[in-house]
């Protein structure tokens, strides 16, 4: 035992307390400077240089799936980085949609009186949790989707849409004016804040109750409606029709192609999350206790006036915590998109754009930094709406 | 009709194959303080859950105030407006302040504007002595304290009959006077009461009747004196010797 | 329209002899015409007109269990069938529709999986088209479990896995004097003796390069050694992130978080690519070492956090308690703290494993064959083409079956820790 230092340490408190600190980070300076010098050097020998400015360079790569976005291969990589963001947003915003509502409905009949129903929730659950995510990945995109038909006699949604093993095709909705239709939908939405407002004011002054619901639900019907008829706002419709590209080669043009990639990557993301979420909403349901919904029958509220007021703003509070940690773990999974080449963020930028370019270390930390930023921005979000609405204690 | 608020004529409910009540036949008259005890599993809460159809009884009639207490939710409606009920968990809504806990029901079952639910609302934490508490939340509240809350809560929507289901059971000894006394306080202003309870102290002090349960039947039916003087059922002399 | 079905009266107990066989005959009639029509193209009822047709099973079925449903028959079985799928006319159709969705679905499941499969065999033309083709898993079983390691030295594989798992059985029942002693040397000295054993090169081995692991053996030896490493600097930044220390604490803060905010592929990525730019001009390290620290750092973040739950959970009286005796920092956490905190979270420990080895197939994507990986290397092989979807069942099946066997048995865990308290 080193009894020297202990006792010198211990006449002299103030270093006592400060010593260890100084060692982490000695330590921690240490390791950062001996990455970085070995960095330095291994990119002096190769003759690359660090720097952000290969950005603006020329990506001259295509991207097979680019809506919102117009990009070609002339465009810089920083607009290469900005359609793989918006394509993991893009799935991870379709597959936080389903998991949701798969989600809620698993949950909810879980806790069914139904043998049934509560037990094939249960098998759900338990079959799609336990097995790893890559491979039902990989299962719907390469023999699930792979079992679809060629375009020729793709499956047929009512001369709308087509399914096929090349993709879905659906109309591309081509607007005139479409400024005005998104305008009268944020005005209605702003109308109803008020709406909701105004019929709560009422409430609390003469208890009277105004269906608040109903005259939102006419609002947002109506408003973007009368858009159409006296705002100048038409919708036209490009449908896809099937072509012939070549001798054996048949396609279908225009229209929107959804690729199979997205459509794999999507039914994995929701079917694998929907099994957390569904764990969620049983625990948060269950969290309420069956007294809760007795003394509220006992006060004399309806059915529904308990599920409003009394079980939905306890269970809502149990649930969403955990369920924005499943958005966030979605989201973070959706870069398995790699494995099955769906231009995501990781794909493109830290795949095809670190391979052209060689930058590694610049590229995956640019790469990195995103998913932590969205990482931290949900977990701020999520502390602020944690202390607003906690259950005040002792 | 007969005076009396509370009917019950040869009701019976099973749990499954389990027969928690028996024939049982009541009667209660307006102001009347009434006290039923027993050993566990005697029904006494079944009795008092079927009043306000937490329970539905199978076989048999309920009339309250009049009004037949059948599957017609309108009528259960009705009934649960005129019937309150003290819980021995509480049960207050954690999310909700105290204040917010009492003027939920007046204000969207009973349509009062907020400003004189709240008014109300205090009136009745006054009474029961904790209006300083008001916009605190039940988590911050001691057991005596939440249930006196989830008293006046019950008492806001005015009703004609309280039922109590073991009201302090739960709270720790030094608390439960502080409830009995807001409870001897609501007797004597003249409410109707049935308190399932151990307490027979209580018992001696207010009640006008007692009630003897086990076994899902009405075993001994007296008033106060009569009942814990000369107990006439063996079953009911054992228990007192049990208790007292 | 209740009137009509109750021309016979309403169902009760009193008419049980009359309602009963009804509801089970015209609930039987609605079983048959779904099977007939799905398993046997036959249609009963053609004779109604086409959309009625449709519905006749459902119809059938309906009323049947309507007039099953008779509250406290007295009969045990009805009564539970009644209450369980039969409560009322939503939970019946529900059930109904349940049945018959089974009864469309699973013959042709079974018949795909087992009853028109081929399991003998060798080469593909064995396989039929109608059912799957075992034949393929079994001739690539061997390198779906243990990769491209070379056969004659299989047995040293086989071998560290049984130590490693007569080790961990012994832990539940050697007394407590010893586990101390067991832990740590399970810790320390066993992944050496595991990765000489695999690894060779020493002790008279052949050596065998990490190119060649691969199958569900590598997922197992990734997983292991990731959780017996990450297990003690999950430790460190537990204690880390609770120590008052500035430093110490947002430097383990910093860490933890970094890890839980990234995607596993892009931590593989940085192991593949990026680690070898810092590591001094000349040296190589191995790419499957590089991408078993990479995980072991990723889980040990959130080892870290369950760690952490576990020292949060204990009451405030044991550390009161104990630094009244005068221990300090260290004996306290070594003494006290964590033998009780790591009891806590041997349920947290045993899901991150699970998590652990859900997670291991990723490492397909920078070329280390674990088993997925190895099944896509089997089915672009030329002579067995177009057997992704028996290679992925059947890689799902081996994974469920272990998952599942995990997951029930940390609950089974959780269960008895609790009580333990």
């Amino acid at each position: 035992m080193n009894l020297g230092i202990t006792t010198f340490l211990d006449k002299r408190p103030k270093i006592k307390k400060y010593f260890p600190q100084i060692i982490t980070l000695l330590f921690i300076i240490f390791i950062f400077g001996y990455f970085t010098y070995n960095a330095q050097v291994n990119m002096d020998n190769r003759g690359i240089d660090f720097g952000l400015r290969f950005l603006g360079e020329e990506a001259s790569f295509d991207i097979s799936f680019t809506p919102f976005v117009e990009y070609d291969g002339t465009k810089p990589y920083a607009k290469a980085y900005l359609v793989g963001l918006v394509n993991t947003l893009i799935v991870a915003a379709i597959g936080i949609f389903f998991a949701t509502i798969l989600g809620v409905i698993i949950g909810i009949s879980r806790l069914s009186s139904n043998y049934l129903i509560s037990k094939i929730s249960e098998w759900y659950i338990e079959i799609f949790r336990n097995i790893p995510l890559l491979l039902q990945l990989f299962f719907w995109y390469f023999a699930a989707l792979r079992a679809l038909p060629l375009p020729k006699e793709a499956i047929n949604f009512f001369d709308i849409a087509y399914l096929s093993i090349k993709g879905l095709y659906v109309p591309r909705f081509v607007w005139t004016n479409g400024s005005v239709f998104l305008f009268s939908i944020v005005a209605a939405i702003v109308a109803i804040f008020f709406v909701f407002k105004y019929t709560r004011i009422q409430q609390e002054k003469s208890g009277r109750r105004i269906p608040a619901f109903l005259i939102s639900l006419g609002i947002i019907i109506v408003l973007p409606l009368l858009t159409f008829l006296i705002g100048g706002v038409s919708l036209t419709f490009e449908h896809p029709e099937l072509k012939q590209l070549s001798k054996t080669i048949y396609n279908y043009i225009g229209g929107v192609a959804i690729i199979p990639e997205l459509m794999a990557l999507a039914a994995a993301l929701s079917l694998y999350t929907a099994t957390f979420i569904a764990e969620c909403v049983r625990a948060g349901i269950m969290g309420v206790t069956k007294g809760q919904k007795e003394a509220a029958a006992s006060i004399g509220l309806t059915p529904g006036q308990i599920l409003r007021l009394v079980v939905m703003p306890q269970a809502l509070r149990i649930i969403i915590p955990p369920t924005t940690n499943q958005y966030l773990n979605l989201t973070k999974n959706s870069s398995l998109a790699a494995a099955i080449a769906y231009p995501d963020l990781v794909l493109v930028f830290a795949g095809t754009a670190m391979m052209q370019t060689g930058r590694a270390i610049e590229i995956i930390s640019i790469t990195m930094l995103t998913y932590l930023s969205i990482s931290i921005a949900i977990s701020i979000l999520m502390n602020w709406y944690n202390k607003k609405i906690a259950i005040k204690e002792k | 009709m007969s005076e009396n608020i509370i009917q019950m004529e040869k009701v019976s409910k099973w749990f499954g194959d389990f027969q928690a009540l028996k024939d049982i036949d009541l009667e209660v008259a307006q102001k009347q303080k009434i006290v039923v005890c027993g050993p566990s599993g005697s029904g006494k809460s079944t009795l008092i859950r079927c009043i306000n159809r937490l329970e539905e009884h199978q076989q048999g009639k309920i009339v309250i105030d009049g009004i037949e207490l059948t599957e017609n939710t309108k009528n259960i409606e009705q009934i649960r407006a005129e019937v309150g009920m003290v819980f021995q968990q509480f049960n207050l809504f954690p999310h909700l302040s105290i204040l917010d806990n009492c003027t939920l029901a007046p204000i969207w079952v009973k349509k009062i504007p907020k400003l004189k639910a709240e008014e109300l609302a205090l009136k009745q934490l006054e009474s029961v002595k904790i209006t300083d508490q008001a916009k605190k939340f039940p988590g911050q509240l001691s057991g005596g304290q939440q249930q006196r809350a989830a008293l006046a809560r019950a008492l806001c929507m005015e009703p004609k009959i309280m039922l109590f289901d073991e009201p302090t059971s739960a709270l720790d000894p030094e608390m439960i006077k502080e409830v009995l006394d807001a409870m001897v306080d609501l007797a004597k202003a003249g409410m109707t009461m049935i308190v399932v309870t151990h307490e027979m102290g209580f018992a001696k002090e207010v009640a006008d009747e007692i009630i003897f349960m086990d076994e899902g039947m009405i075993v001994e039916r007296a008033n106060t004196e009569d009942f814990f003087a000369n107990p006439k059922n063996e079953r009911t002399k054992l228990f007192l010797s049990q208790i007292l | 329209m209740i009137k009509i079905i109750n021309f016979l009266g309403t169902p009760s107990r009193e008419k049980f002899s009359l309602f009963v066989p009804i509801g089970i005959f015209l609930f039987s009639l609605g079983l048959i015409d779904v099977t007939l029509n799905s398993l046997f193209d036959v249609n009963i009822t053609s004779f109604f007109p086409r959309g009625l047709n449709y519905f006749t099973p459902l119809i059938f079925g309906f009323l049947g269990l309507y007039y099953l449903r008779i509250e406290f028959s007295g009969n045990k079985m009805l009564d539970k069938l009644n209450i369980n799928i039969n409560s009322n006319w939503f939970n019946s159709i529900l059930t109904l529709l349940i049945i018959f969705v089974l009864i469309q679905n699973i013959p042709p499941l079974l018949n795909w999986l087992i009853i028109d499969a081929n399991f003998v065999g060798t080469t593909k033309k064995d396989c039929s088209d109608s059912g799957a083709c075992w034949i393929f898993i079994k001739i690539w079983f061997p390198r779906l479990m243990y990769g491209l390691y070379p056969n004659a030295e299989l047995w040293r594989i086989n071998t560290s896995f049984i130590m490693l798992i007569t080790l961990v059985v012994a832990l539940f029942y050697i007394p407590i004097k010893l586990k101390k002693y067991l832990i740590i040397f399970l810790i320390f000295v066993f992944p050496f003796i595991m990765f000489n054993l695999i690894h060779g090169g020493n002790f008279g081995l052949v050596w065998v390069e990490t190119t060649a692991w691969g199958g569900l053996s590598l997922t197992f030896i990734i997983s292991v050694f990731a959780l017996i490493l990450c297990f003690p600097i999950g430790m460190f930044l537990a204690l880390g992130r609770r120590s008052s220390a500035p430093v110490t604490r947002y430097a383990s803060i910093g860490f933890i978080e970094f890890w839980r905010g990234v995607p596993l592929i892009t931590v593989l990525f940085m192991a593949s690519v990026m680690f070898p730019m810092f590591l001094p001009d000349g040296v190589y390290m191995d790419k499957l070492f590089r991408v078993i620290i990479a995980i072991t750092l990723f889980e040990a973040a959130y080892m870290a956090e369950v760690i952490r739950g576990g020292l949060q959970a204990l009451p405030r009286g044991q550390y009161d308690a104990a630094k009244s005796l005068g221990m300090g920092y260290w004996r306290l956490h070594l003494l006290v703290i964590l033998p009780q905190a790591l009891k806590l979270v041997i349920p947290g420990i045993a899901n991150t494993f699970l998590a652990l080895v859900k997670d291991t197939p990723l490492i397909l994507v920078v070329g280390l064959l674990e088993l997925v990986g190895m099944i896509d290397m089997a089915k672009t092989n030329p002579d067995w083409l177009g057997f992704a979807t028996e290679g992925y069942v059947f890689a799902g099946i081996l994974f469920w079956i272990i998952c599942f066997n995990m997951s029930r048995y940390s609950q089974r865990l959780e269960e008895k820790y609790k009580t333990d308290r």
